[in-house]
């Protein structure tokens, strides 16, 4: 028998939606929220007024409320944590019941966690820092098609990452002077090369006859080396209908690995691009564009590590995660936080490293990460020592701008690769004796000498701007 | 004017995964690798192929895998006595990674002719 009567008007969001005695479920969705307030709303009513505008809650009560029961859909928020070096935010706690989200939609749990509440008007600014999924939820999800192990098996290479490069320049190039940069990068020692993310169909180059030259070139560079090849075949495109085209057609080329933009392509296509894969033995690239627009600003938007969880259950075999040493953004302790997260099968929560919840994903596979952007032979011992052999090592600029061209730069990167990992199976600290490594390695390659000579020790040292909080 | 002469130019041979690309392991180097097998706990094992189809996934494994060895010098001798057994084809010594279900590591320690 209910004992509630409707009592119209506004109410306190704390009065429902903050509950600090709440133990969560081990099937509750938890989230973390960075919360900039308005400045005279209280903490509790700030994170309150998040739960309730990220589940169940609205402005004003209204009659209906009463003919369901709300306590049990509500979204609670638990627990608040002063923001490390920071006066003005606070971290809020949110535990939101397994039933609000349709089972396997990543869509579903971004549109609520991340949806209305973000321009919500009693907050300032607002981020989400990180989500743990319950590992009922994360049951329902496809995950990696494949995964790190399947790919390696199936490449037959092992103990050591894998190297790759994007075809430059970007934008321009003629399908075949396309496949002819893919076979000397290929020949000359790399696992992959890849599509850059701008390339889709365009007038210079279609993507039905790129495909073609691209797929010549891995074979005969194949046939040559002995060696596995791949290029990433770029099927993001302005419909599902023809994406599933141009991925049903590399398929038929022998292609063992496509490409996909998960957030300019949006998270349903890529889930079901993600299936079809699975369905159709292909190893699926990920790239990332549009992710700093959304992760950047410290105090809005959302965490990368939130958005490379919601891949992994969308499905991806790689990702690309930034270099920490490179041209692009990267904290290192961030970075290997999110590294953990898209690879290992149990992540503990680790404030260190950016990580807030324990994320227990199961037998999900995992996903390799890409290190992709501004990256040269000099930087290859950090690589090595941050990203270990789960990875792939992207060097664009830093293959073709060899002096002896695409194969040349290619080796250069492969033997200095090697030589690292070997040296790391010594026991040998790669990082601080990188010098020596690459010099000792370079007497036998003259394609490496001549890169350690182009790019003496090139570094990208500007300070980040999205650092971990920190006192 | 063209750069040519003093260019170098890179030569495709035929390569073999992991470390094709350092000059060929001394033993006591192949040594290290096997201990750094050991110390991820995995287990060493050995296969071999003929050249001509040494693109192919499965090589005839060399016995079995050495569950449980942990003496370096007894995987250094199987190398030995594999390469003595079939001196035309390649070994490659590989790490079984239980955890993982897979290979952990998988290099050529004898190149044949």
């Amino acid at each position: 028998m209910s004992i509630k009567t409707y009592d119209a008007g506004v109410k306190d969001y704390a009065l429902t939606y903050w509950t600090p005695d709440y133990v969560p479920l081990d099937s509750d969705l938890l989230a973390c929220f960075k919360v900039t307030p308005q400045a005279d709303v209280p903490r509790e009513e700030a994170a309150a007024a998040v739960a309730a505008e990220s589940s169940t809650g609205t402005w004003t009560t209204v009659w209906s409320d009463l003919l369901t029961d709300l306590d049990y859909y509500k979204g609670r928020a638990y627990r608040i944590e002063d923001v490390p070096g920071d006066r003005e935010s606070f971290y809020a706690f949110v535990a939101y019941p397994i039933d609000l989200f349709e089972e396997g939609s990543i869509v579903n749990v971004l549109t609520s966690l991340v949806g209305n509440v973000f321009g919500f008007k009693a907050v300032r600014a607002l981020r989400l820092e990180d989500i743990r999924f319950p590992l009922h939820y994360v049951k329902t999800c496809g995950g990696p098609p494949n995964g790190i192990q399947v790919e390696r098996d199936r490449l037959d290479k092992y103990g050591r990452p894998f190297l790759g490069a994007t075809v430059k320049p970007k934008l321009g190039l003629s399908a075949k002077n396309y496949g002819r940069a893919v076979y000397e990068m290929l020949r000359g020692g790399l696992d992959f090369t890849k599509d850059d993310e701008n390339v889709n169909s365009q007038p210079f180059m279609r993507w039905q006859n790129r495909f073609e030259f691209v797929m010549e070139a891995v074979r005969k560079a194949q046939e040559e080396t002995g060696e596995r090849k791949g290029h990433y075949l770029n099927v993001t495109a302005p419909t599902c209908e023809e994406m599933f085209k141009r991925a049903e057609f590399a398929k038929e080329l022998g292609a063992p690995i496509i490409m996909h933009d998960f957030l300019t392509g949006g998270f349903t296509a890529n889930t079901s691009l993600a299936n079809w894969c699975r369905d159709n033995g292909m190893l699926l690239h990920i790239h990332r564009a549009m992710h700093a627009v959304i992760d950047r600003n410290p105090k809005h938007g959302i965490h990368f590590r939130v958005l490379a969880k919601c891949l992994r259950l969308s499905g991806g075999d790689h990702l690309h995660t930034g270099t920490v040493v490179g041209k692009l953004e990267g904290d290192r302790q961030s970075t290997l936080g999110f590294v953990d997260a898209l690879r290992e099968s149990f992540v503990p929560e680790d404030r260190s490293r950016g990580l807030f919840f324990d994320q227990d994903w199961g037998g999900m596979p995992g996903v390799m990460a890409v290190a992709s952007g501004g990256i040269h032979v000099w930087h290859i011992p950090a690589l090595v020592s941050i990203f270990g052999d789960d990875s792939v090592l992207q060097f664009g600029g830093g293959t073709q701008g060899h002096p002896w061209g695409n194969a040349a730069g290619a080796a250069a990167n492969r033997v200095a690769t090697e030589a690292c990992v070997k040296a790391r199976n010594e026991g040998v600290e790669v990082e601080k004796n990188a010098r020596e490594i690459l010099t000792e390695a370079a007497r036998h390659s003259p394609e490496l000498a001549s890169a350690m000579e182009t790019w003496k020790e090139i570094k990208f040292e500007f300070d980040v701007v999205d650092k971990l909080d920190a006192a | 004017m063209s750069n040519a002469s003093t260019m170098g130019d890179h030569a495709t041979i035929g390569r073999y995964e992991t470390f094709s690309y350092l000059p060929p392991l001394s033993r006591d180097e192949v040594m290290e690798q096997i201990l750094y097998i050991l110390d991820n706990g995995w287990n060493a094992s050995l296969e071999h192929e003929h050249p001509s189809r040494s693109f192919e996934y499965y090589w005839p494994m060399w016995k079995m895998p050495f569950f449980g060895e942990q003496d370096p010098n007894v995987i250094l001798a199987e190398i030995e006595s594999c390469r003595r057994s079939y001196p035309d084809h390649h070994v490659r010594l590989v790490g079984y990674d239980t955890y993982a279900q897979s290979k952990g590591h998988a290099f050529l320690v004898y190149r044949a002719a």
